[in-house]
């Protein structure tokens, strides 16, 4: 091998490194080993994996009817207003339609995210509080939105 | 007779086959530095010799101390999976021709695993999440007292999956095992449907069971890095993805 031994961590003393010495290994972050906890039993993982697909179905019909009535169907984004919503929600269907939408889309999302998070974030700290700041956010958004649509009152000044 | 043959060979050994490779191998020795080196070696060879003779040349000729792992040298025993220009490989099966001898060839270890030294690996996580899938033949009852008989067709179900030489090119070629080695990565799920689906079989829901957790089959993001990279052309991810379905099929 060429001479050249500098370190990566620049000199420091006794970094020397030699067969006595060797240097440390780059080990993964999270490996597996015969330690490794049997945790998860129960079909979570596979619940949330078929729930992904099943609403994502669901959801490309939800979104582009939605896209197609608010954005281009009669006059376009130019008509939607208070007038415009407080009517849409005067029919039970429309409710529906848009409480569905609120929480398939919003667990779709939740859910996409908690994947991102397991496979990206690799300290357990990392995960929780990210995970914690994503469910925390979700539940609100769930919550506001269902609380709007139920109580929505057409006639508030 | 005699005389056309070595004439022959007199012609071919003027036009010479050999043409001059650069080999750019990523050299790591904790015995001299923590630090990761690239250090190109120039070899004579012939292009239609593999990589493998390549590094030969390197450790016999140019320098002993470059360490890598080969047994077997023809594809069979799965020892010398390494990153070769990129791209998860076999060294005894990768033709010299077939990867542009004109640019530097790039040799890595195979990610995701811990390095050792130069190209060899910790293999420990990869084989603990291969003897976590339980990859031997479990039996309920007496043992016959003939051998256990196999259709064609039964055979048939899980020929693709008994190909596998657990050299590691598809675990470490995997995204979600990069970051996370929780994960049991396309060997230990190939060699799980290997008995899956076996007839003979009776440990099927066990193995299922297991790939069921939460680091299982559901963490397969279907990217296809596995079923590129795999030197014995196991469709691994379809392999995945009929574990996935089988689970599904059971509770359903």
């Amino acid at each position: 091998m060429s001479a050249d031994t500098t370190s990566a961590i620049g000199p420091v003393e006794g970094a020397s490194f030699d067969v006595d010495n060797p240097a440390p290994y780059i080990e993964a972050p999270r490996k597996r080993t015969g330690r490794t906890p049997r945790a998860t039993r129960g079909n979570f993982e596979m619940a949330a994996w078929l729930f992904m697909r099943l609403s994502g179905v669901v959801l490309v019909v939800l979104v582009l009817g939605h896209l197609l009535i608010q954005l281009f169907l009669d006059g376009g984004v130019s008509k939607i207003g208070f007038a415009f919503v407080a009517g849409r929600w005067a029919s039970p269907f429309w409710q529906v339609w848009d409480l569905l939408m609120l929480w398939l889309a919003m667990l779709h999302g939740c859910n996409g995210l908690r994947t991102v998070i397991n496979d990206y974030a690799e300290r357990a700290n990392t995960r929780l509080w990210l995970k914690g700041l994503l469910y925390t956010a979700t539940v609100f958004t769930i919550l506001l939105g269902t609380l709007v649509i139920f109580t929505f009152d057409p006639n508030i000044r | 007779m005699a005389t056309p043959v070595l004439d022959k060979v007199e012609k071919e050994s003027a036009a010479s086959p050999y043409i001059t490779v650069t080999f750019r191998v990523r050299r790591f020795n904790p015995e001299v530095s923590d630090a990761v080196v690239w250090e190109d070696f120039q070899v004579e060879i012939d292009p239609k010799e593999r990589v493998l003779d390549g590094l030969h040349k390197i450790k016999w000729d140019l320098d002993g101390t470059l360490t890598f792992r080969r047994s077997c040298a023809h594809g069979i025993c799965g020892s010398d999976a390494m990153r070769i220009n990129g791209k998860n490989r076999l060294a005894c099966k990768t033709l010299i021709k077939d990867l542009n001898p004109e640019k530097p060839i790039t040799i890595e270890p195979i990610k995701g695993l811990t390095v050792l030294k130069d190209l060899v690996v910790d293999m420990e996580p990869f084989f603990q999440a291969y003897r976590d899938v339980m990859p031997f033949l479990i039996t309920k009852g007496n043992e016959p007292t003939r051998e256990r008989k196999q259709s064609p067709e039964d055979r048939e179900r899980f020929d693709d999956t008994t190909k596998c030489i657990l050299c590691a090119a598809c675990t470490s070629s995997c995204p979600v095992f990069w970051n996370d080695g929780q994960y049991f990565g396309p060997a230990a799920i190939v060699n799980a449907h290997r008995f899956i689906f076996d007839s003979r079989d009776e440990g099927g829901e066990q193995r299922l069971e297991i790939l069921n957790d939460k680091d299982g089959v559901w963490r397969c993001r279907t990217t296809f890095n596995c079923t590129d990279a795999c030197p014995r052309g196991i469709e691994i991810t379809k392999a995945i993805q009929e574990v996935k379905r089988a689970l599904i099929t059971r509770r359903f």
